[in-house]
This record gives C-alpha cells, structure tokens and sequence, in this order.
C-alpha cells in the first residue's frame, strides 16, 4: 500500500493549475485537493498519476460566500466548513444536516466538497445535493471557463463531463426560500458508509399545499439526480403519511436500480422507497 | 498493621500497567522496530485462487536500482512446510504451506515470490516487476460441495472429525420427534488494529538470529524457526513488543515469519515486513465459515435425547498451525451447558480455494454455539415452550457438576469442572429486566414496530495446560520482576500477573514488573491462547510469590532474630505480625543480603528469587448466558442491536474492569460476525473483501453498550485461587442470540439460518411475509 511514484505541484493561482493541467494532465496528471478518495486508490496502486497538481496552496479557492442568489463553495472548502450553518435560512442548515452523513470526522475535515463532485462517487452526498438543488458548476481551464449544469456534468459512475485538462473550481447552490423545507434520509449498513440509497428533498407550502418539489435521489441508480416522476406525486398534494407513501412508491418504480454482489436490484427499490419516504418524513418535523 | 488486614489486590479493578507508554504514545509495536541498514521485504502474491505456476521471471525485479534480491520456491526449496502446533493429525501433514507457493497456487493472497530493497516503495515497485505466468485451474469455493485433488491424487478433504458418545440411533428410533437444521456460519476472522509485522535480524558474531514482531507463542515460533533452519533454540530468539490484538490469528507462525527470518540470515542485514492492510485481509488466517447438518431427537417435552450432527469446515488452501484445532473444538465444544445423552458429531475438514484459516476468539465455538442454539430454539417452536423454558429444561445440574463429557480436545478430556447454569440464566434474565422487556416489546409491537429478544448460553473452554513456568525475582532496590513465558497481545497480562504476584507476595503493585514474550529471560513458555494465561501463568505466579515470600521471610526472621511467623510482608516492607515495633527491613534488604557474598547466603544458592511451574491436564470452563434486543426496520430491513448483555461466571475475576473489556471488546466481534463482517468471494476465487470499505467492521455506532454481570458462583476446583479465562466468552454468543433475537422481532421462528445476517436478508424475509 505504497503508491507508486508520482510528481507533486504546487500551483499558487488559478492560472498556475490551469497551465500545470494544460501541461501534465496529457502525461496522466491530476487534480489533488482533500485526497481523500484519490490518496487510497493510489496506496492500492488501483489510480496511479504520474502528476499531481495540489490545489491545497492555491489562493482564492477556499471561498465560500453568497454572491446574488447563490452560494459559491470553492475548490478547497472542506466539508467540514458546513458542520455549522455557512449561512441563515434553509440551505445553510440542510447542508449542515447532510454533513454529519458523509464518512467520519477526520475525513471531513480534509475531503473536499468540489472534490467529491469531480470524484463522482453515484452514493456520494453532496453529488445529491448538488443534482437535487440544481447547482451549477464554474470549470476553468486554459481554454477558459464554463458553467456547467449539475445533470450535464455527472455523467455515470466516477464519470464527470469534465475535459482532461478542465478542473472543478467552484460549485453553486441556488440559495433556497426562507419558507423551503427540506429532508434527507440515508441509509448503509453502517455510519459513515456511502450510502446504499439516499434522498434529498426540498419544497414549499403554499395554502398548505406542496410546491416546487424537488425529490433527490442517490446510491441507487449510477449518478444522483431528481426523480420527476416522485416530484409530479408530491406538487400540488398537501402533505400526508399516504402521500409520502406515493412519492416513495414512484421513486422506487422510476429508478433504474444498480446490482452489486451484496444489493439486488429489488432490495435497492426497496431502499428508494423507504428513503424517499423517510425523507418526506423528516421534512415535516 | 496485618496484610489480612487489607483489602486484597486480587479481584480490584486496578488500572492497568501497560497503559501508560500506550496512552503517551510511547508504545512500540513492530512498525517502530527498526534497525541500521535494513531491507524491507515485499511479498508477490498470487491473483488467481487456484492454478499450476509455468514460470516466474525475478530478472526485471532484480534489474532496478536498490532492488538487493528476490526469490521464488527455487530459492527456499530447503526450508520445509510450516509445521502444526496444535490438533496435528499425521495425515494432514501433507498440506502444510510450503513459505513459498511450490508449483501450484491455491489462494489469491498466496505468497509466490519475495523481494528485498533498500526502501518499502521501492520493494512495492519490484514486486509489481515479478513476472508470474499462473495456468488457472478451476476453483473450489464450497466445503460441502465436490472434492477436488490438492494434488497428487490427495483429496481436498484433509481429515474427518468423529466424536461421540451413547446410543444415538437408540435415542432417534424412539424419539417423540426430530428436530432438523441446516446451518451456516460466514467466513470472518479477528482483524487486529495493528496489521502483522516481522523483523528479522542476524548477528554473525555470535551467531544470533533474531525475530521482533513476535507475539501469542514466541517460544513454540523460536522452536520452529530453529529447527526449519537447521540452528538450535539457543542462537535463535523471538522478541514481542506491543502488540495491537491478537484474537487467535495474530503471532501464529506464516510464512512471512520465515521469510524476513532466512533473508536476514542469507543477505546479513536486518530485513523488516510490516503487513498493510489488504494483504493483512487475505493473507492472515481467516475462520468460522462453516455449514451443519444437525438434528435432534426430543420427548415431548422438549427435552434433548440426542444430537446428530454433521458439518463441513472451510479451511482454505493449506492445512496452517492450527491444523485440526477449530473443526475438533466445535465437535468437542457443541454440546454446551445442556444434559445430551448421546452425541455424535462428523467433521469434514475441506480444503477450497480461499485464504486458509486458523483460530479466532472462542474458534469453534461461536460457530457450535450458534448452531446448538438455532437447534434448541428450533427444539422450543416445534414443543411450543419458550426460548428460556427448553433452556432451562436441558440444562445441566449443579448438583450433576463436574461432568465428564466422553469427548476430548486440545489432548484434554473434557471435564466440565464446575458451575450452576440455571442460577446463571436467571442471573441474566434479572439482569436485562426479562419480564419489562417483554412487555416492552408487546407494546412497542402494537405500535406497529419490529422488535424481538432472544437468549443463548454456553460453556466456554480456558486454561490450557500442559504447563507455565514463571520465576520472580527481587533486585537489591526492592523491585520485582516477574519473567514469564506467556505472552501479551493486549489483554492486560502485565497488570493481572503483578496484582497476583503482588498481593501474594506482599510487595507493592507498582513495583512490579511482568516479563513477557521474551524467549532469552525464560527458557520455555506457551504464550498467550485458548483464554490460558491468567489460569495457567497466574497459578504459577502465585506458587511462586508464595516460596518467595517464605524465603523473604526466612531471611528476614534470621537477620531480626525473630521466626518466620512472627512476620508478614506488606507493601515490600517485613513487619511483625504482633504489631511490636523496633527495627524493620524491605525485600530489597534482604535481597541484599542474599548477594553474592552477602551476610545471609551461606550454604544455599544467592538471590531473592522463585521458581514455580503449574502443570494442568485439565481444562477450567466457563459459562456465559448472552441476550440480545433488537429491532428492525420493515422499511430498510436495518438492523438495531438495542440492548446486549452479557452474564459471565470465570470462578473469580482478578481484575474486574479487565474482565468487562474483554467481554465488551469481545460482543463487538461477535456482532461482526452476526451482522457486518464477511469475506466474500466472486466465482473465479476472487476476494471481493479486500478493503474496509467492503470488510464492515462494527464501528462504536454499531454496538450498543454492552451490560456485563460478572459472576464468580463456580470457582474452578482445578487451581486455589478457583480461575477460569475470561478472553472468549463476550464472543462465543453472539451471532446466536443475535438470530434468536431476530426471528422473534421478525415473528417467524427458525428463519435465520445463516450468518451474517444482512438487511437485504431481512428484508427479503419481510416481504416474503407480507
């Protein structure tokens, strides 16, 4: 569990990775932010870079602010900076619940919440509340940058649209209403494992009826993403125990389950239905 | 003032000796060994699980830089198989591990080649240079499937396992019924913190082959090492440091051991291997997975006639130390704390294509128990009693006590030395509140929730003889050694020898100090297993400190013109017994006197010291009741062990609180093997556990707190101080109770069949249900 050897570099700006991706990342270069994914497949020699570019020295990256109607998270903001509130009203405290889900806290204090996103884990937390809010993501690189929407840049399985040479600099949360409520429940075999199905929901009551629902689900199909079909159950509906029951119903019957050696595809249905339901739940409480 | 007087040291819950270089990080485990000029070595294993070796090319190895040698079989063609230490059957003697794999593999994980290099990266980055061309050979994944050929027309069943006593076919022929069950036990194993490590060293001039990273049984590994290499156990030692667990799989002899050992002797530089992770979760012996065929013949009131069982044990690619141990003791050890008038178990040892396995914490009994269990409250559902009632009917009677079985093991008879089962049950069942958590879960059912109890007992075994030896010594500063050929791999042997030693002999527990693991400070010892050490190595400690004092005393009463009785040993110091007052002496004085030379030594051998040896043919066993609460999640299948209590007799607890880490330390494995820890493979052979990420280890948020009743009822008759071990039986129930539990929260009795039992598993059995 030695990795084999590489090359470290130690960009000081933005421009300075962009040039050192442009320049390794043909040479199998990579990006090296909390490596808390990265650094143990290469002690398993299952990734082995001849680059990398460590982003931990750059300035500027760990910006984490409001700008307009959006949350900007950079590239080096860990996901331990969201254990408490980053801001007022709704997002802030949905992100702080979210977090104490993910791993264990040494890992949280170094893994990366850009970096979970580029790393594209399908169980991974913030991928669900990314694709479940809607997050839009600024990708820079020497050819200049880009805003990518959250469903063009998961693309499956540890699979981003990201080009060779592009890197993930920055995520952005649409902040959410004062009157948004939101539930996330997830569920693995143990704390702290990724999830073997997890889901995110967000709405709003309005005349005591469910509007601008948003259904997340993650861990169950190759990448998160909101599930409509579970949505169209829940707007318009007042909320209920029964209708709770529905959306998870249509969540399970949406999803395009994946097969492990431990998880058939039937247990994972069930999964999308308990989690969705138990999300719907937690929202109300 | 009187030392009877006292409080004793013997039963308090002092803190432990070995903590403080723990806790200041000062501990030194094989990792922090190092030495100048030393190689690391790396070892090549195969990636396939079974498969004839046509060619391994060690040239690209050796071409890089920094690279000092690498080898294959060709190379260690001398060295033999790795021998048994316990359970040998002469038969099984020809599947014994060669340290590298000959001309077949028969795991992935199995060691091919070695290099050695000037830095652990490097070596990493050689062994990747090997070339192994395998042939793939078809796999066998299953003990109770076909048997294939180890080689040579050698079958893969190694040996079969018959026991048994009375007239079984009597007792079926005129049964009320016939209770059947089908039932299996997941391949897990213990997975220490600290992964294994080895660091050999040759000093020519004096001829001296050293092995540091030893743990559990350095005396028997020194024997061995010696003998493989032609040496004498007298230029050959083995040096334990701090060891971060053990739990039966760490300290065992592998082939790495011989390995960093030869190298050190051939290149004459210090080699050092320190194991990671992933090889440590193929390459460490594994355990438990086996599947039984049990049935039992009742009267119509549930009371057992007779138990037939036959099984098929996974033992692996190779026959390791361990040779028959675990397959013999979960024959030996099945009957359990319950009246079986006739028995008959037959054992199938098989060899498959998977990481070999050895012992683990209560070996052979977590599984026998889990099977002995499932069958008796399987027995209650089809007579219609409780789970608590049928136990009590089976159970044996103190007034039966002792028991001799008609069985043996380890090369002892079993004799079931002492003990009140029923008064333990109830103890147990007082102590979790039965009838509040019964109606507990009446109500919490009618709420709509998923939540069941279930209780398992069982005898444990400990104590293993033959023999301890143990010598303390007093230096002229009044401080105390003890120098003992057990072993620590972390249960506290410092602590519980020095309080015995201490109280015994009437010095100071802090000026103690406990010698382990050292084959140059005592010339032969047993190490630490089989729950011996405090049993074994304390009676001797006892014996000792006990000849100790009198010789202190004897001294003294000399040098103070007073008989020996007329004086008593508190705290090092020699005090008159009558209070009266006038000049006093330390053992350190007397020490003193006992030089070389000294005022006292006169006719007789010099120094303040003692020898003891115990020698037990016999084994002590203790007895343990588990409940288990769970609840369970009809959405999800989740599974929530709620409560876990544990009630424990070992005849008397020389250190409480150690006692209660044990058994707490213990029911956190056993719940790994009731809920989260398998080792599973794909059909090629493939270990699809390699990482924790996909070796769920229970973390502290899986395990609830543990409630332990340690009780002393049963002290054993085989030793004064009436000891049995306390190391296994925190384990040993647990997957049964966790099923019985289970079934009752799931309302289907007998549904869990097999262990672990995953949500998946559950669920599945829900929606079945529905």
């Amino acid at each position: 569990m030695k990795p084999a050897p590489f090359t470290r570099h130690v960009p000081r700006t933005v421009d300075e990775v962009v040039s050192a991706l442009a320049e390794f990342a043909p040479l199998d270069g990579r990006i090296l932010a909390g490596g808390q994914s990265l650094v143990p497949i290469m002690a398993f020699r299952m990734a082995r870079p001849a680059h990398l570019i460590d982003i931990n020295e750059v300035e500027g990256l760990d910006r984490l602010a409001v700008d307009g109607d959006y949350l900007s998270i950079g590239a080096r903001v860990r996901h331990g900076a969201f254990h408490k509130p980053v801001i007022d009203g709704p997002l802030g405290k949905l992100l702080a619940f979210v977090v104490s889900h993910i791993a264990h806290y040494p890992i949280r204090m170094r893994g990366t919440f850009c970096g979970s996103l580029a790393h594209a884990d399908p169980a991974s937390e913030w991928c669900l509340v990314a694709a479940t809010l809607d997050a839009q993501l600024v990708v820079k690189s020497v050819r200049g940058d880009r805003i990518v929407d959250v469903t063009d840049f998961l693309e499956g399985i540890m699979s981003t649209s990201l080009a060779e040479d592009e890197f993930l600099a920055e995520a952005r949360l649409p902040l959410l209403p004062d009157d948004t409520k939101f539930g996330f429940y997830e569920f693995s075999r143990r704390a702290g494992d990724f999830a073997m199905s997890a889901a995110l929901v967000t709405y709003r009551l309005v005349d005591g009826v469910i509007t601008d629902a948003c259904v997340g689900i993650g861990g169950a199909e190759d990448r998160a993403r909101r599930i409509p079909e579970a949505e169209n159950v829940l707007n318009g509906q007042a909320p209920s125990p029964e209708l709770f029951v529905a959306a998870g119903e249509a969540a399970a019957t949406a999803i395009e389950p994946l097969e492990d050696a431990q998880t058939t595809a039937e247990y994972r249905r069930d999964l999308v239905r308990a989690v969705t339901r138990r999300a719907l739940e937690r929202s109300t409480q | 003032m009187n030392a009877a007087a006292k409080p004793g040291l013997i039963g308090q819950s002092v803190t432990r000796k070995e903590d403080g270089p723990l806790l200041r990080g000062q501990g030194k485990f094989a990792a922090d060994i190092n030495f100048p000029n030393q190689l690391y070595m790396r070892v090549v294993r195969s990636t396939y699980a079974h498969g004839n070796i046509v060619s391994i090319d060690l040239a690209p190895a050796l071409a890089i830089t920094g690279v000092v040698a690498a080898w294959s079989f060709t190379d260690v063609a001398d060295i033999p198989p790795i021998d048994f230490r316990l359970t040998r059957l002469e038969q099984l003697a020809a599947y014994r591990q060669t340290i590298l794999a000959k001309d077949k593999v028969r795991y992935v994980g199995d060691p091919v080649a070695v290099v050695f290099a000037e830095d652990p990266y490097l070596a990493e980055d050689a062994a990747e240079h090997v070339v192994v061309e395998i042939e793939e050979l078809p796999v066998i994944l299953h003990a109770d499937g076909k048997i294939g050929e180890f080689r040579d027309g050698l079958p893969t069943e190694t040996a079969l396992i018959e026991k048994g006593y009375g007239d079984v076919d009597g007792a079926f022929a005129s049964a009320h019924a016939v209770v059947s069950l089908s039932l299996s036990i997941g391949r897990h194993s213990g997975v220490p913190m600290e992964t294994r490590g080895a660091i050999g060293r040759y000093i020519a001039e004096t001829d001296m082959l050293e092995m540091y990273g030893a743990a559990k049984v350095p005396h028997w590994n020194r024997d061995q090492l010696a003998k493989m290499f032609g040496r004498t156990a007298a230029n050959t030692n083995l040096f334990e440091g701090h060891v971060g667990g053990g739990f039966g799989i760490r300290g065992e002899m592998y082939p790495e051991d011989v390995l960093v050992c030869l190298a050190a002797l051939r290149l004459g530089r210090p080699v050092k291997w320190i194991e990671d992770r992933r090889e440590h979760l193929i390459a460490a012996n594994h355990s438990r997975q086996q599947t039984h065929h049990i049935r039992a013949a009742i009267d119509r009131d549930g009371n057992i006639l007779a138990i037939d069982n036959e099984f098929f044990h996974d033992q692996g690619g190779y026959m390791r130390t361990h040779a028959a141990t675990v397959p013999d003791l979960a024959a030996a050890m099945l009957p359990g704390p319950y009246r079986i008038p006739a028995y008959r178990v037959l054992g199938h040892i098989r060899l498959t294509n998977k990481t070999p396995g050895g012992t683990y914490r209560a070996p052979g009994r977590y599984e026998s128990t889990f099977v002995r269990e499932r069958l008796l409250d399987a027995v209650a559902a089809r007579v219609g009693i409780s789970g608590v009632e049928v136990r009590r009917r089976n159970l044996i009677a103190t007034s039966e006590m002792p028991v001799t079985r008609a069985l043996e093991t380890l090369g002892t008879d079993i004799v079931l030395d002492s003990g009140d089962y029923p008064k333990l049950l109830d103890k147990a069942l007082n102590g979790i509140g039965w009838d509040d958590l019964q109606t507990q879960i009446t109500s919490r059912r009618k709420a709509g929730e998923l939540v069941g109890s279930g209780v398992a007992m069982f005898v444990e075994k400990s104590g293993l003889g033959p023999f301890d030896d143990v010598r303390i010594n007093v230096g002229t500063d009044g401080l105390v050694e003890v120098v003992t050929g057990a072993a620590s791999v972390g249960q506290g042997v410092e602590t519980v020898i020095a309080q015995i030693c201490a109280e015994k002999l009437g010095a100071s527990y802090d000026n103690v100090s406990v010698i382990h693991g050292q084959t140059n400070r005592i010339a032969r010892g047993l190490g630490a297993f089989a729950s011996r050490v405090s049993v074994m190595t304390g009676e001797a400690t006892r014996q000792a400190a006990l000849k100790l004092r009198d010789k202190a005393l004897a001294a003294a009463a000399e040098l103070m013109q007073l008989t020996a009785d007329q004086l008593d040993v508190v705290d090092g110091e020699i005090v008159r017994l009558d209070g009266g007052t006038g000049p006093s002496m330390t053992l350190g004085e007397i020490a003193k006197a006992l030089e070389p030379g000294g005022n006292l030594v006169g006719d007789g051998e010099p120094g303040l010291f003692a020898e003891a040896s115990f020698e037990s043919k016999h084994m002590t066993y203790p007895y343990g009741v588990h409940v288990a609460f769970v609840s369970l999640a009809r959405d999800t299948g989740g599974i929530s062990v709620e409560r876990y209590l544990v009630a424990y007799d070992i005849g008397k607890a020389i250190n409480p609180m150690l006692v209660d880490g044990q058994i707490v330390g213990g029911v956190a494995q056993g719940i790994g093997g009731a809920l989260y820890e398998e080792f599973t493979y794909d059909d090629r052979g493939e270990p699809l556990a390699v990482t924790f990420a996909d070796y769920l280890m229970p973390t502290a948020r899986e395990v609830p707190d543990v409630e332990v009743i340690i009780s002393e009822d049963a002290p054993s008759p085989l030793n004064p101080m009436g000891l049995k071990g306390a190391g296994e039986g925190g384990t040993n129930a647990v997957g049964a109770a966790i099923a019985a539990a289970i079934d009752d929260a799931l309302g289907q009795p007998g549904a869990i069949t097999q262990l672990p039992v995953s949500p998946q598993h559950v669920k599945a059995l829900l929606n079945a249900k529905v």
